[in-house]
């Protein structure tokens, strides 16, 4: 093992032994996938039964309101105070005016906020009573009614890509995705890299070490040690991920499975009519989650995956090399973490920029912004994967080379410039650096 | 042998070195002195191979000195620590493998090393439950490790206790009689005095004063002797006559304490001829200038010094 090698491994060993590692790599795939299943474990459960009373003097909803497990309808004709709804057993109380079938409107009082699941539950219970009874009064067929009621779809295709469907923004928010992973991972480790050089600063060890080597090697050791503890972490992530993910999975699929078995047992219960809707929309509902199914297996058949793993990886690897020789760089430069404001700003705009520019382009992948951004080297790693996810990079290979060849050499060229402040930086003690300074140092003959 | 040739250095508008030429000689124990910022470290740092001069050249035992050459430096800076999160022993290591020894090797030295300062227990201890002192010990053992041939040690005694402080004053001699050169860099004259064979001392950027101790104190010392003797100190004047000046007797009895400054290039056989007769001479020592006077004669002699405005010491 050289003595690039031996900097890398100590980089290396003595970050994924810390304790914090350890801690964040089991809650970082923890918080991931357990905050999604918390969400939709909160939505579908409510706290308790919601007990919902429904005061209908026009005896319009009365006794049609279909109830789930969670959620129960009780009738009163008649007003109920405020008073006593208030020592009820009930969590809600829901109005009903008689002109409903005018105005569309009910009052809901409540003692805690019924979630939105709920909301949604109530509002589309009394909407298709409202429905039915509307095409009663009006005397029009169910049928007749299903026939007309229209929901459009809107299929958008390429015109490059005959017989294809487009779902561009469905890619573009994939790469969005990618990019963001890489905006974070560039920002997370680049903050290690520059607290890591102030660390040796700081300790005063740094002279030491370069009595034995190169600034140089001390300063790519870092960063290419940080970058493994980087890229371990973000693997043994997507590996934990993926079995809590399984195993949520399984889990939630048991849950759905229950569920719809209720569904379609329910309407058997309701009169013949009820039957009939509930059975249309059942069958409407299947058909739905059938085609977003086959969507979702499109897109993935559609989505260049290897292309994009690849690229990522390159992006990835790219943008990171160009902005933590500059996080070193600003850390040789500064005595104390407080010193880093002024030259941060400048590291931090370029990629707020970035990620901002790849949130516009999930919804206009082919704005020139996004162009530009995509070839900038500051900016390009995060907003060139919206492009790639898309496929828009592959059909100009030019730009894509070119945005690869830029991000080359640039890092290349900042991880020089970054090596020229750095071995003059770790051995200035007690003064506060300006920009001017910095310039200086460049031009310091070795 | 390690020879400087004309060394300058700038950093931008401030000139570090000044065409600075020093002989090192081999198993020697050489001081470098001088002010702060008078540009001792920045030649550490040209000697070390941290930073290159602009002009100037370092020859080691005859021949230009390489990148490869630093695998036989050991270098211990005034600015120095360790890691703090990191094991005694597993940074002594490591520091030890970024010499160039292999793992086999570096762990049997240090083990040596650590059963004879006592301090084996230290191996699995944290750096930031250790003293100040201990961690200098740590980071002497690692300077010294791997046999370098060439010793820099600035300002080594500094954070150490008394014992300590012996400690490596005597690991020093001992290199020094194994043929290692010490560079030491210092501000302490008592270790000065005490350790060194040659010095520079280095002002404004220029060597002001170069060469063996001895020698260097011939050339500062003024020709002054502390005379005991019995007999009258009057007679004792008179027979010195135009060979020198006699200076605050001190009488007891028949007893006197003088000190006899030489004039007219007369040497101490021309006094002791001259006083013999009238008086018992029963000891005489020269009086030598301590390093301490001829350090702040040889830097008062110079120039004021400018501001400093480079890098820091």
């Amino acid at each position: 093992m050289g003595k690039i090698g031996l900097i890398i491994w100590r980089e290396f060993i003595t970050r994924v032994r810390k304790k914090s590692f350890l801690i964040m790599t089991l809650v970082g795939p923890l918080l991931l996938v357990g905050g999604i299943s918390l969400i939709v474990y909160l939505g579908m459960q409510e706290s308790g039964i919601q007990n919902i009373v429904v005061i209908d003097k026009a005896q319009v909803l009365t006794n049609k309101l279909q109830q789930s497990d969670d959620i129960k309808f009780f009738y009163e004709p008649s007003d109920m105070s405020d008073s006593v709804f208030k020592t009820s057993p009930y969590s809600a109380m829901v109005e009903v005016n008689p002109m409903i079938l005018e105005n569309n409107t009910i009052q809901v009082f409540y003692k805690d906020l019924p979630s939105q699941t709920v909301q949604n539950y109530l509002s589309t219970q009394i909407e298709k009573v409202l429905e039915k009874e509307k095409l009663r009064v009006n005397n029009v067929d169910p049928e007749v009614y299903q026939r007309i009621k229209t929901a459009l779809k809107v299929q958008l295709f390429d015109i490059d890509k005959q017989g294809k469907q487009s779902y561009d923004q469905i890619k573009a928010g994939i790469g969005f995705a990618f990019g963001y992973i890489i905006f974070f991972f560039i920002f997370m480790y680049g903050v290690q890299v520059m607290r890591g050089v102030m660390e040796e600063k700081q300790n005063r060890i740094v002279e030491v070490l370069i009595s034995s080597v190169k600034p140089f090697q001390l300063m790519m050791g870092k960063i290419i040690g940080v970058a493994m503890v980087g890229l371990t972490q973000f693997l043994l992530w997507i590996f934990i991920s993926l079995i809590l993910g399984g195993v949520g999975l399984s889990f939630a699929k048991d849950h759905i499975s229950a569920s719809a078995v209720q569904q379609a047992a329910a309407p058997q219960m309701s009169t013949q009519i009820e039957a009939q809707f509930a059975q249309s929309t059942t069958v409407q509902h299947d058909d739905d989650t059938n085609k977003q199914l086959s969507t979702i297996m499109d897109i993935w058949h559609d989505l260049p995956i290897v292309r994009i793993l690849v690229l990522f990886l390159f992006y990835f690897l790219g943008g990171y090399l160009l902005y933590s020789s500059l996080f070193a760089a600003v850390g040789s430069a500064v005595d104390a973490e407080t010193d880093t404001q002024q030259f941060m700003l400048p590291i931090t705009i370029p990629m707020i920029i970035a990620i901002s520019i790849a949130q516009t382009a999930v919804y206009n992948p082919d704005g020139p912004a996004v162009f530009w951004c995509s070839i900038i080297p500051l900016t390009s790693p995060v907003v060139m994967m919206v492009r790639i996810a898309t496929g828009n990079a592959f059909d100009h290979p030019g730009e894509l080379a070119l945005s690869m060849g830029l991000l080359i050499a640039t890092f290349i060229f900042t991880t020089w410039l970054a090596g020229r402040i750095y071995r003059t930086g770790i051995l200035m003690y007690g003064k506060k650096v300006s920009w001017k300074e910095l310039g200086k140092w460049l031009f310091y003959r070795g | 042998m390690l020879v400087l040739e004309n060394i300058v250095k700038r950093y931008g508008d401030h000139l570090a070195l000044d065409g600075v030429s020093m002989e090192v000689p081999q198993g020697k124990v050489f001081g470098l002195l001088g002010p702060n910022g008078a540009g001792k470290t920045t030649l550490i740092r040209i000697v070390t191979r941290i930073t290159g001069p602009d002009s100037g050249r370092v020859l080691l035992n005859g021949k230009l000195m390489i990148e490869a050459d630093v695998a036989t430096l050991g270098y211990l800076p005034e600015e120095r620590g360790l890691y703090k999160k990191m094991k005694v022993g597993e940074q002594a290591l490591y520091l030890a493998r970024l010499k160039g020894m292999d793992k086999q090797d570096a762990t049997q030295k240090l083990k040596e090393w650590f059963a004879r300062w006592e301090m084996s227990g230290w191996w699995n201890k944290k750096v930031e439950e250790l003293s100040k002192g201990m961690a200098q010990k740590v980071q002497f053992i690692t300077t010294v490790l791997h046999g370098p041939q060439l010793v820099i040690l600035d300002e080594p005694f500094s954070g150490f206790d008394p014992i300590n402080a012996e400690l490596i004053r005597t690991e020093i001699l001992r290199m020094a009689s194994e043929g290692v050169t010490v560079m030491l860099s210092t501000h302490n004259m008592g270790s000065v005095e005490e350790l060194c064979d040659h010095i520079a001392l280095i002002d404004q950027s220029k060597v002001v004063l170069h060469g063996a101790v001895k020698d260097i104190r011939k050339q500062y010392s003024d020709s002054t002797y502390k005379v005991e003797f019995q007999g009258s100190p009057v007679a004792f004047a008179n027979a010195l006559a135009y060979h020198g000046e006699m200076m605050d007797p001190k009488v007891d009895g028949t007893y006197c304490n003088a000190r006899v400054k030489l004039l007219h290039n007369a040497t101490l056989n021309d006094m002791l001829k001259a006083t013999l007769p009238v008086a018992q001479i029963l000891g005489v020592q020269e009086e030598v200038p301590s390093m301490h006077a001829i350090f702040i004669r040889a830097v008062s002699e110079e120039e004021p010094a400018q501001v400093n405005t480079g890098m820091t010491e």
